[in-house]
């Protein structure tokens, strides 16, 4: 059913660069060659063969810090869109269903999350909790769950008043069926897309949290962390914090061509929508 | 348009359009696939004169627009001109390039589009877009090109000639609109119109006021015309000839009385013949088994009363048809007697019982026994379930049926559709319009019902599978002995297959009786506007209808 | 102008003034919600009862909340945004110059962004699904999974590292020459702009094609218009809506860059007070920076939602 050679070479560039990455984070204690707060040498060593990447700000191997870094960065990302996502899709599911005063409480409380800027309000939150993954995941979930909760609802909304919701209605459907055979198979490629966009953010969101030192606390550090610890380097001409940014900006692309992929190739399975 | 030769003097002599083996292909993108040609019009040929109005009729896809557009170079979304020649007033256009295109339109050919709601810049004055391309062209001044716009909406019959043009689009009616439309067309004083569709989106009596307006505009201007619908009957009216087009080939080109009075090919035939059902009425019968009763309904809480104490009955095997308007509450009345809408007044009786106003609160079995079929088949199916899935859900549902056995009765079914066991796995996607609607009717006669509400189910559907769908209804209607209340804007489709008719305007029943009652006069003022706004095939019927018109229609 | 375009108008500065006001509570509930209390927060686990009881006192901890948020609310609508913990300066004094260098950064910011991204916009749709088309749309897939400081640090590496043409830190200070002030800020606006542009032009780009997909454009090209008076005369007044929209929606999403940006260039702020004193833990100084942020973004969708009102044809001339 799926061919390899009929994937388009980007979102095939994106599925083995995304493989990458969660391989690196999964095996990284076998992978990395040095222990992830591990000095072995001075502090900003150029590359080397030794040290594929030369060394951080305080003489750790930037590749195994890399690779731990993935770890982490993809871990808090997974968990975070996880929630945000399992969270919008019921919450804005059964706000387009049952509809009422539900639907209202909810929708108002989402659009009032929602005008002010996630970053912002992020950083409010955070300046009272304390600093651990728990918090990290949970203020990261659950604000941009209005955003997955927003999607929801309205996919769900359009799905709801089809002639074909209403005939099932009409049968005497109970609300079981309606949600799960009618509305969800329908609902499905729209969200898959999303979950992919929801992960980049994720990573963007953690990232910057990490780089205003209001994430990932050291001697972990997830890629936005490292790019803090070494972004000093920088004045002098040392490009350490470009390689976890770029590391970032890539993955980014990577899950973007494959979320592209995924979106124009469900679209136009048989039964697509049109 | 016979008579308008009675004054050959006035008629501009002489060939104005000459289409000769015209080509057009597209490109498309088939997701998943590669790029492919297709060919849209296959080397077709015409010729118009000067003064005359050529209709081009045929089906969804049958290239008549895109023939129509060519005369002015253009081919709308990527569509291309590959092959042949289009030669206007003696030079072939297709040479001219895109400044020769520039020239001719607006100028030479105006075109006039199905939707002058949507065609009409939401953010101009009608008068500034009616006279922009006269003024583009350089043909008359500003002063003058205005005079002449207040002289064609006069003409039209357009209320408020002087003023109209002050207006915005979204202040005037579709039906005015149109006009304005035509009075766009027919202000820079070009030699050919291309008329697509222009009354196909107005309601009945509006249509053929339109219709009249342009049919005297056209003759009075001698402008020469090509007229393009799906409607053979509205061709008829304004064309000297017709030619019938299907999946972008010539059928059949000739005179408007041959091809009406003897068509020579079998196409044109089923075309023609296409509303001739013989439907012998049905008496009713002692008892209705569903009565509404002074049914009253209004939506929201506003207090605006769609349906007005209505009162109908069904009679078990016969079909009751609910005729009417946009806007006349005859596919509200479908939501009040399934329960979506629960009325706020009267009742509806079923086997001499009520039934629960709130579709929640009736049991399965009253459920079953009320099935609906729906305008447009493609939404009215899940896209992500088969053929079998859909058919075979209300066999699970109200029967407990499973398995083998189920899929023993969806095969019993689809054959009653008369479509194969080879559907069974396909999705809504791969079927045709028809087929669609096939599959439809098979899910609500799996339920076994009593009566099943058919709300406007042929009017997306071309003539002819519209026709199909008809006669397949009448014939399950025999077999099963299942009731049909047929909603439908379409007199035509009343006549094939009522028993009764319920005539419906503002909300109200203003006419409710057997077939032959109903369609024999006197009438009231509203059906006979109704009745005598139906286009017949027949050549002369607009004028005849236009002056027996007892009563303005509505909405124009 | 009519008065239902007035009402409609009235309407949604209202509903603005109260959504302001939910935020407001939003964000001073949003300071509330730690398991036990600020003080304790601030002095950490090993603080004494007694300097635990100075500080409640001191910060007024010990009124129950909601007449805490009308005290701060009330000092708020009278320009008092209190003092700031870390250093028991006035907020109001200290954020006055530093909003002033927010709005000096983002407003050079979106004086390129804006006519650039609706220029490329305009580019993408009249060459769309050509190679020119395919390279903007693929810089802006690129731009938009890039974090904002990796767009910093290489314009550091590269302009001011390595080229030497501007400095990598942007110092302003009062008094400074408007010149040197802008290449000061020549890098930090870069990077916004960057940040903003590719969102801002793909949505530019999606609203004129919309427009330009309209039956009113078809009718205009068979009138004989030249592809030119065509947007001039037809799809633009009608794309002006959208585009101020989508430049609106933009500009509030230039505020989440500020922030970054400031950090890293180290450029003196709103972004960098409030990243400095989240850091800190000084929930006065966060809730009035929070707060104003809040309102910028707040009002700058009002502006969006009210020029789509305008521009409404429908709404200008009723029936």
């Amino acid at each position: 059913m799926l061919d390899i050679k009929r994937i388009p070479i980007p979102a095939l560039i994106g599925i083995v660069l995304t493989a990458l990455f969660v391989l690196a984070a999964i095996f990284a204690p076998w992978i990395a060659p040095h222990g992830n707060a591990e000095i072995i040498g001075d502090v900003w060593e150029p590359m080397s063969a030794a040290h594929w990447l030369g060394t951080d700000n305080l003489g750790r191997d930037l590749l195994s810090r890399m690779i731990y870094g993935a770890r982490i960065t993809l871990f808090i990302a997974v968990l975070a869109t996880a929630l945000s996502f399992s969270l919008g899709a019921i919450l804005g599911f059964s706000a387009a269903v049952f509809g009422g005063w539900y639907d209202t409480l909810l929708s108002r409380l989402v659009d009032l999350l929602m005008s002010i800027p996630t970053l912002i309000m992020g950083l409010v939150v955070l300046s009272v909790l304390p600093t651990n993954l728990v918090t990290l995941i949970l203020v990261m979930g659950i604000l941009d769950s209005t955003r997955v909760y927003r999607l929801s609802r309205a996919v769900a909304v359009d799905i709801n008043v089809m002639d074909y919701v209403e005939a099932a209605k009409l049968r005497g459907e109970g609300s079981g069926w309606i949600i799960f055979r009618e509305i969800l198979p329908n609902a499905l490629s729209p969200l898959v897309s999303e979950l992919g966009l929801r992960f980049i953010y994720a990573v963007l969101f953690l990232s910057t949290l990490s780089f205003l030192g209001l994430g990932v606390q050291p001697p972990d550090a997830d890629w936005g962390g490292m790019v803090k610890e070494n972004k000093d380097g920088i004045v002098f001409g040392i490009g350490a914090a470009l390689i976890p940014a770029a590391a970032i900006a890539m993955l980014a692309i990577s899950v973007n061509l494959v979320a592209d992929w995924v979106l124009n190739r469900t679209t136009s399975l048989k039964g697509g929508r049109g | 348009m016979a008579d308008t030769k009675a004054n050959p003097g006035q008629s501009k002599q002489g060939l104005l359009l000459d289409i000769r083996n015209l080509r057009i292909e597209a490109t498309v993108y088939p997701p998943g696939e590669a790029p492919k040609n297709i060919v849209l019009v296959h080397d077709v040929s015409l010729t118009l004169e000067k003064g005359k109005v050529l209709g081009l009729i045929g089906e969804s896809g049958a290239g008549k627009s895109t023939i129509g557009l060519s005369s002015m170079g253009y081919g709308r979304g990527g569509v291309r001109i590959t092959g042949g020649e289009v030669i206007l007033n003696g030079r072939d256009i297709l040479k001219t390039g895109k400044d020769g295109f520039r020239k001719l339109r607006g100028r030479e050919v105006c075109y006039v589009a199905q939707s002058a709601a949507a065609a009409f810049n939401p953010a101009h004055k009608l008068m500034d877009q009616v006279v922009e391309a006269t003024l583009l062209h350089g043909t008359a001044t500003r002063a003058e090109a205005e005079k002449r716009a207040v002289a064609l909406f006069k003409k039209l019959s357009l209320p408020n000639p002087e003023t109209i043009g002050e207006r915005f689009p979204h202040q005037v009616s579709g039906g005015q609109l149109q006009r304005v439309m035509t009075a766009m067309a027919l202000c820079s004083e070009p030699d050919l119109i291309v008329f697509d569709e222009p009354t196909t989106a107005l309601d009945v009596t509006t249509q053929i006021d339109v219709l009249a307006a342009i049919k005297d505009a056209i003759r009075d201007t001698h402008v020469a015309a090509l007229y393009i619908t799906h409607d053979l009957a509205v061709v008829a009216q304004v064309s000297d000839e017709i030619m019938v087009l299907r999946h972008g080939r010539l059928v059949e080109w000739g005179g408007t009385r041959q091809i009406i009075k003897e068509p020579r090919q079998e196409y044109t035939n089923a075309l023609v013949s296409v509303h001739e059902i013989e439907h012998a009425e049905q008496k009713p019968g002692t008892a209705p088994f569903l009565s509404v009763k002074n049914v009253t309904a209004a939506y929201g809480r506003s207090h605006i009363k769609v349906l007005k104490n209505v009162s109908v009955d069904i009679y078990p095997g016969q079909t009751l048809a609910v005729v009417g308007e946009s806007g006349s509450g005859k596919s509200t009345l479908a939501r009040a007697i399934t329960g979506l809408l629960p009325p706020e007044e009267g009742t509806v009786t079923f086997d001499g019982r009520p039934l629960a106003n709130r579709l929640a609160d009736r049991p399965k079995e009253d459920l079953r026994q009320l099935q609906m079929i729906y305008q447009m088949a493609d939404v009215a199916m899940n896209p992500r379930q088969t053929v079998g899935t859909i058919i075979g859900r209300p066999l699970e549902f109200y029967f407990g049926i499973r398995g083998r056995e189920r899929d023993k009765r969806v095969a019993e079914l689809l054959d009653k559709i008369e479509m194969g066991k080879g559907f069974v796995d396909r999705y809504p996607a791969e079927l045709s319009g028809g087929q669609k609607q096939r599959v439809c009717i098979a899910r609500s006669l799996a339920a076994k019902p009593k009566l099943i509400i058919c709300d406007e189910v042929t009017s997306a559907l071309d003539p002819l599978v519209a026709h199909g769908i008809l006669k397949l209804l009448l014939d399950l209607q025999k077999e099963e002995n299942v009731a049909y209340l047929f909603i439908t804007h379409d007199l035509a489709t009343v006549k094939s297959i009522a028993d009764s008719i319920a005539v419906m305007y503002r909300g109200e029943v203003v006419r409710y009786g057997p077939k032959s009652t109903v369609l024999t006069p006197p009438f009231d003022a509203y059906t006979d506007l109704l009745l005598s706004s139906v286009p017949e095939m027949e050549i002369g019927w607009l004028e005849k209808a236009i002056k027996g018109r007892r009563m303005a229609s509505a909405g124009n | 102008m009519s008065s239902p375009i007035l009402k409609l108008i009235a309407q949604r500065i209202a509903l603005g003034i109260v959504l302001l006001l939910a935020v407001s509570v939003l964000i001073f509930a949003g300071t509330q919600i730690l398991p036990g209390d600020v003080a304790q927060a601030i002095l950490g686990q090993s603080a004494t009862p007694e300097s635990l009881a100075n500080l409640r006192e001191q910060l007024g901890l010990n009124a129950p909340a909601y007449v805490r948020y009308f005290h701060w609310l009330g000092g708020v609508l009278v320009g008092d945004l209190g003092t700031a913990m870390s250093s028991g300066q006035d907020i109001a004094t200290s954020i006055k110059g530093r909003l002033w260098n927010t709005l000096f950064l983002a407003f050079w910011a979106a004086i390129v962004a804006v006519p650039l991204a609706i220029i490329l916009g305009l580019i993408a749709v009249r060459y769309r699904n050509g190679w020119v088309d395919k390279l903007i749309s693929g810089l802006a897939l690129a731009s938009t999974s890039f974090p904002e400081f990796f767009i910093g640090y290489v314009l550091v590496y590269f302009f001011a590292v390595k080229w030497q043409i501007f400095p990598g830190i942007s110092t302003v200070y009062d008094g400074m020459p408007f010149g040197e002030r802008m290449q000061a800020i020549a890098l930090p606006a870069t990077a916004l702009t960057l940040v903003v542009l590719a969102h801002m032009m793909r949505m530019t780009r999606a609203a004129i094609l919309n427009v330009m997909q309209s039956a009113y454009v078809e009718t205009a090209e068979l009138k004989g218009l030249s592809a030119f008076n065509v947007i001039r005369k037809h799809a633009f007044p009608n794309a002006i809506a959208p585009i101020i929209n989508v430049v609106m929606l933009n500009l509030a999403y230039l505020i989440v860059g500020v922030v970054v940006v400031e950090v890293i260039f180290v450029y003196p702020g709103m972004g960098q007070y409030l990243v400095d004193h989240v850091t800190k833990r000084d929930v006065p100084v966060v809730q009035a920076v929070g707060l104003i942020f809040a309102a910028v973004y707040i009002t700058l969708n009002i502006i969006a939602d009210i020029a789509a009102i305008i521009a409404n044809p429908r709404l200008r001339h009723p029936k």
